[in-house]
């Protein structure tokens, strides 16, 4: 009997207590169109394309993002300049299909492809929605400001031969036996 | 004189003011759990959202009267119409304030009883008209619950009336100027308060349309205006039992002389008002057998125990025993 009058009313009436007090609490709620959200750096949000510390585009063209995309909405083309440096001859996002979920970013080798806390992206006509890479290229190196990789990869471009990358020896001939 | 007890024009503002209050209480309740839950509720719609009900009532009024072709159509269309009807019956016998009021009946307390009996037929014909399965199931507990407790909610009311000797609620309400009946009347208050939720079948007893198990209960395939008046007719229930709890157990007009008696009596219905709206913000919804148990083996003796005591304690103040 003294566990049911507990059960039925002690504990109902703690737990409107306890709900009359939120009364008193901070609203949670951001009036978004007049107040603007404080979005977290790590909002997957619109994507861009960075570029190195020495302004030239990070995107190596390797594929890799759009091998990951669950939705297919990365298309890029492969071309090479004379330095032998590989770059996207053109780079689409079709933002209709993308749903921010980051695989881009996390499968990028070099850090190019980048989700940023912008989530503002409401078009009215549909193909304004899908986004060249004049449209995602930014002026600056997004999360990783010291990573350029051609500094730090093998390859040998112009201008840098084998070996000479950071943390890289030179190349050892194999057909020598000196030490 | 024009305005006193059943003239015409009382009659009108008494409507006016009902139906006007019930559907702002669709804002008072969404921003009062809005509060309660830390957010902020509809604010956008003119100030402090107040216009919101306008809005709603431009939508529900554009919306396609829609009767589904496998309904049936007489019942379909009558459902609504019933739960408006009685619960807007049910306040003709209610006191707002002396001189203020629709009918000055002597048989108040059973005609607001038997009018919220009537209101039962409105979910039944309404879920079984809609010929759908959830609205069938929701007819099914809207029945048995409104049955159930309808029992003991007219028991818990006897002990007032045995203290008053008056199924008159003007007479319940002068009989409580020494005292309100809520301190001897404590667990007749507590039964009546409890199946008055469920009667208006509000949170945390809103069985009969649980969302999350049968889509919306007995209105499952309603919408448009007939939708709407089933929504008012919930919020005219709940203004109904918080004036018949004021009435009933918390004296009415009575208060002290600084402020009229409707201001007191309007303070006391916002106050339980509020209180509803509290316990739909607070209290989970029990199970359909739980409500059931909790009715018939609990509340029911319960109600009669009090009426019970209540009896002989009426009959050894007159010196019967």
């Amino acid at each position: 009997m003294l566990r049911l009058i507990k059960d039925t009313l002690i504990s109902q009436v703690v737990t409107l207590w306890r709900v009359f007090v939120h009364a008193f609490d901070k609203t949670d709620t951001v009036e978004y169109p007049d107040v603007q959200p404080q979005m977290a750096a790590r909002w997957r949000g619109r994507i861009i394309l960075s570029r190195d510390p020495d302004g030239e585009e990070r995107c190596v063209a390797c594929n890799l993002c759009a091998v990951a995309c669950p939705v297919d909405c990365i298309a890029l083309q492969k071309a090479e300049d004379d330095e032998g440096r590989w770059y996207p001859e053109f780079f689409r996002i079709n933002f209709s299909r993308c749903i921010m979920c980051g695989f881009c970013e996390e499968a990028c080798p070099t850090n190019a492809i980048q989700l940023t806390p912008d989530f503002e992206m409401a078009e009215y006509v549909r193909q304004d929605m899908v986004w060249e890479k004049e449209d995602l290229l930014i002026n600056g190196t997004g999360k990783y400001h010291d990573y350029n990789f051609y500094r730090v990869a093998g390859k040998k471009i112009g201008g840098k031969d084998k070996g000479e990358a950071r943390n890289e020896a030179p190349p050892v001939d194999v057909r020598s036996l000196l030490p | 004189m024009v305005w006193e007890v059943g003239s015409p024009l009382s009659i009108g503002a008494i409507l006016f003011t009902v139906i006007i209050v019930a559907a702002m209480l669709i804002w008072v309740e969404r921003r009062l759990l809005g509060l309660w839950q830390e957010r902020l509720g509809p604010n956008r719609v003119g100030p402090f959202g107040l216009l919101q009900v306008v809005a709603d009532m431009i939508k529900i009024f554009a919306k396609e009267d829609w009767v589904p072709p496998f309904a049936d159509k007489f019942s379909f269309v009558l459902a609504p119409p019933i739960i408006m009807f009685v619960i807007l019956m049910s306040f003709t016998v209610i006191p707002f304030a002396p001189g203020v009021g629709v009918i000055d009946s002597d048989v108040g307390v059973l005609f607001v009883l038997a009018m919220a009996s009537l209101g039962a037929y409105s979910v039944m014909l309404g879920g079984l008209a809609s010929n759908n399965k959830y609205a069938l199931l929701g007819s099914l507990r809207a029945a048995a619950q409104m049955v159930s407790y309808e029992v003991f909610m007219g028991i818990s009311l006897l002990g007032v009336v045995a203290l008053t000797g008056s199924f008159n609620l003007r007479d319940i309400v002068i009989a409580q100027t020494d005292g309100w009946f809520i301190i001897p009347q404590f667990i007749g208050f507590l039964i009546f308060m409890i199946a008055g939720i469920a009667e208006s079948h509000r949170l945390p007893f809103d069985i009969p349309e649980a969302e999350q198990e049968i889509v919306a209960g007995y209105h499952t395939e309603y919408s448009g205006m007939k939708f709407g008046m089933f929504f008012v007719g919930e919020y005219l229930g709940v203004l109904l039992i918080s004036s018949l709890l004021v009435v009933l157990f918390f004296g009415g007009w009575l208060g002290p002389a600084f402020l009229p008696p409707i201001v007191w009596f309007v303070l006391k219905t916002s106050f339980f008002i509020a209180f509803f709206i509290l316990l739909r913000a607070a209290i989970p919804r029990p199970r359909y057998d739980q409500l059931m148990t909790y009715g018939w083996l609990f509340l029911l003796p319960l109600s009669l125990l009090n009426l019970m005591i209540t009896g002989a304690f009426v009959l050894w103040q007159e010196g019967g025993m």
